[in-house]
């Protein structure tokens, strides 16, 4: 078999930029040439772009029947909801999906599937700046169940069939799309933090972080409709909403066999903590395993109350038993990305580092001055957290009043 | 009846660094490990065996994708208990994002036959993705259950288990076979035992290359993805903030607290 990629030996000029960047340790210099390993090379493309002298080629695809892909057109999103209400991140789609539709000179359209009330939820969307909202209203579709929202999603977009297709990166998104994308075989780049469109090549730029945050790489889907991507929540600008501004609502059925699902949902429990859903905070307080025990968490209660904070907290806490998973931010928990982070008794290891860092303000407090989280903190204050933390809440408490 | 597991070998991401001055990444020394998400599904996999085997005599296999190096990580399942090994190494499949990666192993799953149940890890520490599970669920067309936390019930025809979401979580009762993914939160992986380790050195890994089974050249490899990487940069460097040293905490709180006013918070 022709191996498809190659470096071209005139070019190489040995500056071993390419060994230092390609991930899997596939590339080696032997007589100031760089030399890639098959075995180890996975074809991941990063050496590409950083040669110099562009030496390194990876082949270009061809295919025999490319794809007729002109027909495609226009932008959808993906409208989740729950219990009927739309939820926010589907207004972050539909501020991005407006841009890039207006940049291609195309219609937005959301698709919204679910139970009994989800037809009048629909305006909201349209009061965003939606074109068109395709409904598909059904009692049996009142919780999320995979199979069937694929099975419709995947209808909806073969016949509506847009050119891009936007949803969001969450706990239904990461389940639905990917199923979905396989079905009508198409390309989905998950949890995209910034997107763009190429309005000559209508080719959508999909960028998101790899490497647990450590590098960022820019996806495209050539030859495939509609280019998916799922969109990290609270990365985008929510669309303003404005009274009186309407759009098309066009309902449609749901199927028979489309409504059957061999899974089934038996009950949701909703944790009852204010304090849990970090992905959505704007704020929140962290403990690590400066916290000492699971009392001291409400050090940090305290704090994230006067604030408007959710409390979070390092894998360290939880492994501890001092907190449950659900607050976990990091690698093995959740990836958090909140205005303000405040990280407290958290030495910051990288697996803590890649679930917060690209928050937007990152304040961190720890005895340690030598700890890797003031590495990466916009503030930092070396203290006792058992000192530093409660004054503060007593001085914003002192604000307030 | 088969227990599968699906794993990726991945770069430890602890090592993974950029190179303040070239901001390049700096892999000397990066060891490969069993993604971190799958060794919670390989622990579920010998922990529902030993569950079920009044009811059903179940084995466990594990199953990778990657060149022949990811075969130190079916090793690593083995000794950690898993029954048999398969690698699914070729040339041809080098390049393969999700879509074509879940195509591979779901080919790979439908030719080992007779299987209950598919775990795999919730997402890859490298890639992030979480896409290749609900696709083999796809490819195979099986229900599929993600982010399992626990496995309430599990029999031979049927499962039901918590899926974990934002607000809560589910539960969620579907038949088998199925394909799940697993948090975290789902049990404490085990340590290789001597024993398991010493069976491990010798088991044989059962090898699959492009000419073993009937794949589709459309659907594999570079050429089967519908996603290809444009460019790999580093992301923007952060301006180094201030830190306040012990004799400094009051300045310190005044600046933060002048911070969250600026940003509306307070």
């Amino acid at each position: 078999m022709k191996e498809k990629i190659q470096v071209i030996l005139d070019q190489c000029i040995g500056c071993t930029i390419c060994v230092k960047k390609c991930p899997y340790d596939a590339i080696e210099m032997k007589d100031k040439k760089a030399v890639i390993d098959l075995e180890k090379c996975t074809l991941c493309g990063a050496c590409v772009p950083v040669c110099p002298t562009k030496a390194i080629v990876i082949q270009e695809k061809k295919r025999a029947i490319d794809r007729d892909i002109t027909h495609y057109r226009g932008v959808m999103i993906y409208a989740e909801q729950k219990r009927g209400e739309i939820q926010s991140v589907s207004y972050e789609l539909a501020g991005k999906g407006r841009e890039l539709a207006d940049k291609l000179g195309e219609k937005l359209t959301a698709v919204l599937i679910g139970g009994k009330g989800v037809l009048v939820a629909a305006q909201e969307l349209t009061a965003r700046g939606v074109d068109r909202v395709v409904v598909v209203e059904n009692d049996n579709l009142e919780s999320f169940l995979d199979e069937c929202y694929s099975k419709i999603l995947a209808r909806v977009i073969s016949e509506e069939k847009p050119e891009i297709f936007l949803a969001g990166a969450t706990a239904i998104g990461r389940s639905l799309i990917p199923r979905t994308a396989v079905e009508i075989y198409t390309g989905l780049t998950a949890d995209c933090t910034s997107l763009d469109v190429n309005p000559e090549t209508r080719e959508l730029l999909q960028t998101r972080p790899a490497f647990g945050g450590n590098i960022m790489a820019t996806i495209l889907t050539p030859h495939h409709r509609p280019q998916m991507a799922t969109v990290r929540h609270k990365v985008m600008k929510e669309a303003e909403k404005r009274d009186g501004r309407k759009g098309e609502i066009k309902a449609i059925e749901a199927l028979a066999e489309e409504l059957v699902s061999r899974a089934k949902v038996i009950k949701f429990v909703e944790e009852e903590e204010s304090t849990v859903n970090i992905t959505e905070a704007d704020i929140i307080v962290s403990g690590g395993r400066g916290m000492r025990g699971p009392e001291n968490y409400r050090v940090l209660e305290e704090l994230a109350l006067e604030i408007g904070g959710a409390v979070g907290a390092s894998r360290a806490a939880v492994d501890a038993g001092w907190i449950p998973y659900s607050h976990q931010v990091g690698q093995t928990g959740k990836t958090v990305q909140p205005k303000v982070y405040i990280a407290c008794g958290i030495s910051g290891a990288i697996q803590h580092q890649v679930g917060m860092r690209s928050s937007d303000i990152i304040i961190a407090v720890n005895k340690d001055p030598h700890a890797p989280i003031f590495d990466i903190a916009d503030y930092g204050i070396v203290g006792d957290l058992f000192d530093v933390v409660p004054k503060l809440t007593k001085k914003i408490k002192a604000l307030s009043k | 009846m088969k227990i599968i597991v699906c794993i990726k070998q991945v770069p430890n991401t602890t090592d993974v660094k950029i190179d303040p001055k070239t901001n390049t990444l700096i892999r000397e020394g990066v060891e490969s490990i069993i993604n971190p998400f799958d060794m919670y599904a390989i622990e579920e996999a010998i922990r529902l065996k030993e569950r079920l085997k009044d009811t059903v005599e179940a084995t466990t296999a594990c199953l990778t994708m990657g060149p022949p190096q990811a075969e130190s990580s079916l090793r690593e399942a083995l000794s950690m208990g898993i029954d048999e090994a398969v690698l699914i190494s070729d040339r041809a499949f080098a390049g393969s994002d999700t879509w074509a990666t879940s195509y591979t192993l779901a080919e790979t799953i439908r030719s080992l036959g007779d299987y209950l149940l598919i775990l795999c890890g919730k997402q890859a520490s490298d890639g992030d993705t979480a896409q290749v599970g609900p696709g083999i669920a796809a490819h195979l067309d099986l229900p599929q259950i993600t982010f399992i936390r626990k496995i309430e019930q599990i029999s031979k025809e049927n499962i039901v288990a918590e899926r974990l979401m934002e607000y809560g979580y589910d539960v969620i009762s579907s038949p088998l076979p199925a394909v799940i993914t697993v948090v975290k939160e789902i049990n404490e992986p085990r340590l290789p035992s001597l024993k398991g380790k010493m069976r491990a050195k010798k088991a044989e890994v059962k090898k699959v290359v492009k000419a073993d089974l009937p794949f589709n050249d459309k659907f594999i490899g570079l050429d089967g993805s519908p996603t290809i990487v444009n460019k790999i940069f580093s992301p923007p460097k952060k301006e180094p903030g201030h830190v306040f040293q012990e004799h400094e905490i009051d300045q310190g709180l005044d600046v933060i607290i002048k911070t969250l006013r600026g940003q509306n918070i307070i």
